[in-house]
């Protein structure tokens, strides 16, 4: 389970720059629930996303992760907890490194890592069925540098890379909103699927009102900073793009005409 | 050129080849412009020359050598990570309080080693002549250096590093602690180049506080004719491209000066070494444009 609690975040705290990113966010997330966020830019999603991960630490307020409190902990000592897709397509994996590199060193997040090679033959047979599972044909380009692969064929291998080790949530930031349309959808739905297979509980921020009601078992919408929205269950299968739409339109006191928001 | 100076080139190669494989792991793999070579290399010599002179087993002098360098490293490593300072800075800062530190060392700006017993010493009057015994014996502990950074770059540990140069956030997000790994690469880094500096002393039987002056430059220079050479595939495959880069640098270098139709006196070493540097940055670029014509 994860819960937030009395969650603040203050960027620029006495310079006249100050911005209060989040105020008292109170979330509580069961464990292998689907959670999708949306909000417009500047609403708190990205900082959301910082506080649980750990590139952001609240100004105030508890963040527990699977029991733990890891409110004052940095990224990479929560890292075993907290498994990871960026955006941006090279953010989440080492151009420079071959897939198998890249792979080998997701599959040890988290864990004291030591002096053996991290490339034996076991642990590359199954580097190579979990990739093979794509489809996309990179189970014989293993010994490839990353930077050959396309954004879409990187977001695909991440996805894989942050489930070769275990982690009591997932975190996925836009993951689709860099890839052309079909790529999208088929990273979309490779997530859907290891989420589902492997029931993991999972936060997703996106852009697209379509992919945060289509998938997950519960949307939170967030403006300003605060949690303006939090539907699941029988009332959030009966909601529609359109009905989204119209809350953002009143909660923001004026006319929406961002047609990203519509793109599906 | 003799076969002497032939051979002496290729020691010197080998010597400077230890500063090469340093500053690969600076530059190349935690992608830190390091300058602290420059001190760490005469810091080297000093101590293992020092300590020599004061009767210390040469083996055991040399490895406090590499202890000193590995600390001007860790200096290096806390300006930047403890303290913020730009990386390029630290190292500036690191090397110009060196250059003191090596004056305090050897308590005169040269020491000699003349008639001392050194790590080469029980190699020497085997019916192999010197001028031969000091590559062979540089040579091998290359290709211990070699492998041991090799197996280490490949191992989980080694990843974590790499990944800390290529992407730290990533490397973050794995759960690589990447200011620790910054400071664990420069002080191997350094305690390489002043291994290379300690054995530089042994086997030319001097030790001098001017002696590091632009070593960054040979390294870098041996690092770039390495990957011109043998290209950028593979981590085995680039450190040997340093060793080579190291050997040709130092060949080139004799091959330009010991030619009399060119005229070059040895006060031309740093114009020649420029121009060297210079062709093995165009020579991959014009390869390139080249292919895609």
């Amino acid at each position: 389970m994860i819960s937030l609690s009395d969650i603040q975040v203050v960027f620029g705290r006495g310079t006249p720059l100050q911005k209060q990113a989040l105020k008292k966010i109170e979330l509580t997330i069961e464990t292998g629930s689907f959670v999708t966020v949306i909000g417009s830019n500047g609403a708190g999603k990205s900082t959301l996303l910082g506080v649980l991960a750990g590139d952001v630490l609240p100004t105030a307020g508890r963040v527990t992760i699977g029991n733990v409190d890891v409110s004052r902990k940095p990224t990479a000592a929560r890292a075993g907890q907290v498994a990871r897709v960026f955006q941006d397509p090279l953010a989440g994996s080492c151009g420079a490194l071959t897939i198998e590199e890249n792979l080998a060193l997701a599959a040890a997040r988290g864990k004291v890592r030591g002096l053996m090679p991290a490339l034996g033959s076991k642990r590359r047979e199954f580097f190579k069925e979990r990739i093979a599972s794509l489809n996309l044909g990179l189970e014989n380009r293993l010994k490839d540098r990353m930077d050959l692969l396309s954004g879409g064929q990187r977001q695909a291998v991440s996805l894989v890379m942050a489930t070769l080790a275990g982690s009591d949530v997932l975190l996925l930031d836009e993951h689709t909103a860099a890839l052309d349309p079909g790529m999208a959808e088929f990273v979309m739905q490779l997530t859907d699927q290891v989420v589902t297979e492997r029931k993991l509980t999972t936060l997703m921020v996106t852009h697209s009102m379509r992919q945060a009601l289509d998938y997950g078992d519960r949307t939170v919408m967030l403006h300003g900073g605060e949690i303006v929205l939090d539907v699941s269950g029988g009332s959030r299968k009966d909601l529609q793009v359109e009905d989204l739409i119209e809350m953002f339109r009143k909660i923001r006191g004026q006319k929406l005409d961002d047609d990203e928001l519509l793109i599906g | 050129m003799s076969q002497i100076a032939f051979w002496g080139a290729v020691e010197l190669g080998l010597v400077f080849a230890f500063v090469a494989i340093g500053v690969y792991l600076a530059f190349r793999i935690l992608d830190f412009p390091d300058l602290t070579v420059d001190g760490s290399f005469p810091l080297g010599a000093a101590v293992a020359a020092v300590l020599i002179i004061s009767g210390l087993d040469p083996w055991l002098s040399t490895a406090v050598a590499m202890v000193a360098g590995a600390a001007a490293g860790l200096v290096t490593a806390t300006l930047n990570v403890r303290f913020k300072i730009l990386n390029l800075l630290a190292s500036i800062l690191t090397m110009i309080a060196l250059f003191s530190v090596n004056l305090r060392v050897m308590g005169k700006p040269n020491v000699a080693l003349l008639n001392q017993d050194t790590m080469l010493s029980a190699f020497f009057g085997q019916g192999v002549p010197e001028y031969l015994v000091r590559p062979i014996f540089v040579g091998l502990l290359v290709i211990v250096a070699v492998v041991l950074v090799w197996r280490f770059l490949e191992s989980d540990a080694g990843l974590a590093m790499r990944a800390t140069g290529a992407n730290s956030r990533m490397a973050r997000a794995q759960g690589v602690n990447t200011g620790g790994q910054i400071y664990l690469g420069m002080a191997l880094s350094n305690a390489l180049v002043a291994l290379g500096g300690a054995l530089f002393a042994q086997t030319n039987g001097f030790a001098d506080v001017t002696s590091g002056v632009g070593t960054i430059v040979v390294g870098l220079a041996a690092v770039i004719i390495g990957e011109t050479l043998l290209g950028a595939r593979g981590i085995l495959l680039a450190l040997i491209g340093c060793v080579f880069g190291s050997i040709a640098y130092r060949l080139a270098i004799q091959l330009a000066l010991s030619s009399d139709a060119l005229g070059l006196k040895a006060s031309d070493l740093n114009f020649v070494t420029a121009v060297l540097v210079a062709i093995a940055l165009i020579l991959p670029r014009l390869r390139r444009s080249g292919g895609a014509a």
